[in-house]
């Protein structure tokens, strides 16, 4: 022998390539990291679930011929008007700030087309998103930036903003360089500095107190709009009661794949919990309570086609919300911008540090250069087309499991791939009428 | 115009109240309050308003042209988030007084509870007597104006909003510092004073404002995150 064989070099799981970098980078800098994206590691999802499509004990529909419907209301608990959209797809809140006025024009522009509703966000109502926003939900946030009672009685429904899903307990910040002169004058600060957004309400507190906020925005309005309560994904069965119980007229519900907040990554990847683990205790809630289709539920957080809409339908919600994926469908971490990504150090389809205002895109950022990137009627075609999508795949597959209306999809539809999955879903593993936590095998 | 709420509801109340005229000045008495919440909430006109009794929470909430005054005590998150106008309380108030307001004035002559002008962001409020703990966190601008004394962590997080007290502060709360009372501060201390029929002189103040030290998260790393 004339060497003794080495091994070959083996890489740590726990310490892989990414968390060796971010160990070098924390020792480099002082500060943890801050990006948007939503969980990036691999989580129980929709992917987990699969329809069962009609055979001998179900009758299916003619892909192409039968009706199906797509239409939902939200808001018919206590609001006067409420809330009447083609379908059960709609544009989350975010910021505008932390995008940019093409950007939230586009929105509108798609959400419009496509028959549906778009969010304002932290930092209030822009004319491009309510000149543009058929239907359009303004957000109430702890911080109150731009927030006036001129913009909520011009508002479609009112969204009180408990939590969000990339960082339920957590607040945020808008850092300087985003702070164009608009931005601020909207946010009653300085041009220029970083902006926090408190994690709480500065006038309630509790669940006692939220009941009454929500009366006051009644009485201001007049009873007219619906009352939306959002929260992030962290106690479902208890919260969705208690925003029940505090008068909401519909509950978003948002998981950690919920994405387009900016905030620490360890906040990110390890609070909160995986949006398919929150529908089932929150349609629990609803049904012990008898508000099932009453109070409406919209699912939110890594929601990306179709079948994803349809699983979460199915699984009770009557609506889904989508952040990301817009943003996508407008353009953003675009192929076309490779080079720019790669120049500030990501690349297309990694680019999370939205909250630094240099998104080549046009769309996360107040440069002007960069905004002129973003056409708004071609982005919100975009969006629409996207949007259309979305819709028909859902009907797609709802007429394969025989459903002239999206919504009489069920849980009977679905089987699951895993044991977690067929556990936080509550549907029965596949292969098996297993469905662990319920029953013994 | 004479309005009972016990006999009537609040919700006639405020529908009553939004329907008036853009350029209303019409004057309404309220009576047995009660300690209802929402009251004469987001009014949008130049009406008097006048209120016999204490309220609940929110009591001119969202304010915008109107007067209104309460001739009691008014629970939490009054005048919150009030545009313009004025809000006047004989008694005292409770949690989060002007929160959020930006503009008008919130008028108390009695004393404030905890969080008074949290996240205030241009109103302009004048305590007669005491204010309680965190007052003015993350105010962002207008002025706060206490007669009396003021609780702990007084302008926590505070941005560009004034704080002037005339007793005294218990604690200042992270990035507070008492600054110099310059001439600009005394004249407008003065005028506001005397909107507010306050027993007080502009000299037996000091005034509190931000350092500006927390305007970064962290400067030093600024590119990192």
């Amino acid at each position: 022998m004339d060497k003794t064989p080495n091994t070959t070099p083996r890489q740590s799981s726990t310490f892989d390539d990414y968390t060796l970098s971010e160990i070098r980078r924390a020792a480099a800098t002082g500060i943890y990291d801050i990006r948007g994206g939503g969980a990036k590691r691999s989580l129980p999802h929709f992917d987990d679930l699969l329809f069962l499509g009609a055979s001998m004990s179900r009758y299916p529909l003619e892909g192409y011929r039968e009706k199906c419907t797509t239409n939902v209301v939200l808001g018919t608990r206590h609001a006067k008007k409420p809330i009447e959209l083609d379908i059960p797809i709609t544009i989350a809140g975010m910021s505008f700030g932390s995008l940019s006025g093409p950007a939230k024009e586009s929105l509108g522009r798609g959400a419009t087309m496509a028959g549906t509703s778009t969010t304002t966000g932290d930092g209030g109502m822009t004319e491009e998103e309510r000149g543009h926003s058929k239907t359009l939900v303004y957000q109430y946030l702890p911080s109150r930036y731009g927030m006036n009672p001129d913009d909520l009685r011009r508002a479609d429904a009112v969204e009180m903003v408990v939590g969000q899903g990339a960082k339920p307990g957590g607040g945020g910040m808008l850092l300087g360089q985003k702070i164009s002169d608009r931005v601020a004058s909207m946010r009653n600060l300085p041009a220029g500095i970083d902006q926090r957004s408190a994690c709480r309400h500065p006038d309630w507190t509790g669940p006692d107190d939220l009941e009454i906020k929500i009366l006051e925005l009644r009485e201001i309005t007049d009873w007219q709009i619906p009352v939306f309560v959002k929260v992030g994904g962290a106690r479902p069965y208890y919260d969705v009661a208690l925003a029940v119980k505090a008068g909401a007229d519909v509950i978003v519900l948002d998981g950690m794949q919920g994405g387009t907040a900016a905030t620490q990554e360890v906040f990110i990847e390890h609070v909160g919990q995986p949006t398919l683990a929150c529908i089932r205790p929150a349609v629990q809630a609803l049904q012990d309570l008898g508000m099932h289709r009453k109070v409406q539920l919209i699912i939110s957080g890594g929601i990306r086609n179709g079948a994803d809409v349809a699983k979460a339908l199915a699984l009770g919600a009557d609506a889904v919300s989508i952040g990301t994926a817009a943003l996508v469908a407008i353009g953003d971490n675009d192929p076309r911008w490779a080079k720019e990504y790669e120049a500030l150090g990501s690349a297309a389809g990694c680019y999370d540090d939205w909250h630094e205002g240099q998104d080549p895109a046009g769309i996360t950022t107040q440069d002007p250069e960069l905004m002129k990137r973003l056409d708004p009627e071609i982005a919100g075609r975009r969006l629409a087309n996207y949007l259309n999508v979305l819709t028909l795949e859902a009907q797609t597959i709802a007429r394969a499991c025989g459903k002239n209306n999206i919504h009489n999809l069920e849980p009977e539809d679905l089987c699951a791939l895993t044991v977690e999955a067929a556990a936080m879903a509550g549907v029965p593993l596949a292969g098996t009428q297993w469905i662990p936590g319920q029953q013994s095998y | 115009m004479e309005y009972d709420i016990t006999a009537t509801g609040i919700r006639g109340l405020n529908e009553k109240l939004h329907a008036e005229p853009a350029d209303s000045s019409q004057n309404w008495n309220v009576v047995n309050p009660n300690g209802a919440h929402a009251i004469a909430v987001g009014l949008n006109a130049p009406l008097n308003v006048s209120i016999n009794g204490s309220t609940g929470y929110y009591c001119a909430g969202m304010n915008k042209l109107a007067s209104v005054k309460v001739h009691g005590s008014v629970g939490p998150g009054a005048a919150e988030n009030m545009m313009s106008g004025s809000l006047t309380v004989d008694g005292d108030a409770s949690q989060y007084a002007g929160a959020s307001g930006h503009g008008g004035l919130l008028n108390i002559k009695g004393n404030a509870s905890s969080r008074c002008g949290i996240s205030m962001k241009g109103i302009n409020i004048v305590v007669h007597g005491n204010i309680g703990h965190m007052s003015a966190f993350m105010a962002q601008s207008g002025n706060l104006v206490v007669l009396g004394d003021a609780g702990d962590a007084l302008g926590d997080s505070l941005y560009e909003a004034r704080l002037f007290v005339r007793g005294e502060v218990k604690s200042l709360g992270a990035d507070c510092i008492e600054k110099p009372m310059r001439e600009e501060h005394i004249a407008f201390l003065a005028e506001l004073l005397n909107e507010a029929g306050a027993d007080a002189t502009p000299d037996q103040f000091k005034r509190y404002g931000s350092a500006r030290e927390l305007y970064h998260f962290n400067i030093d790393n600024a590119s990192a995150y």
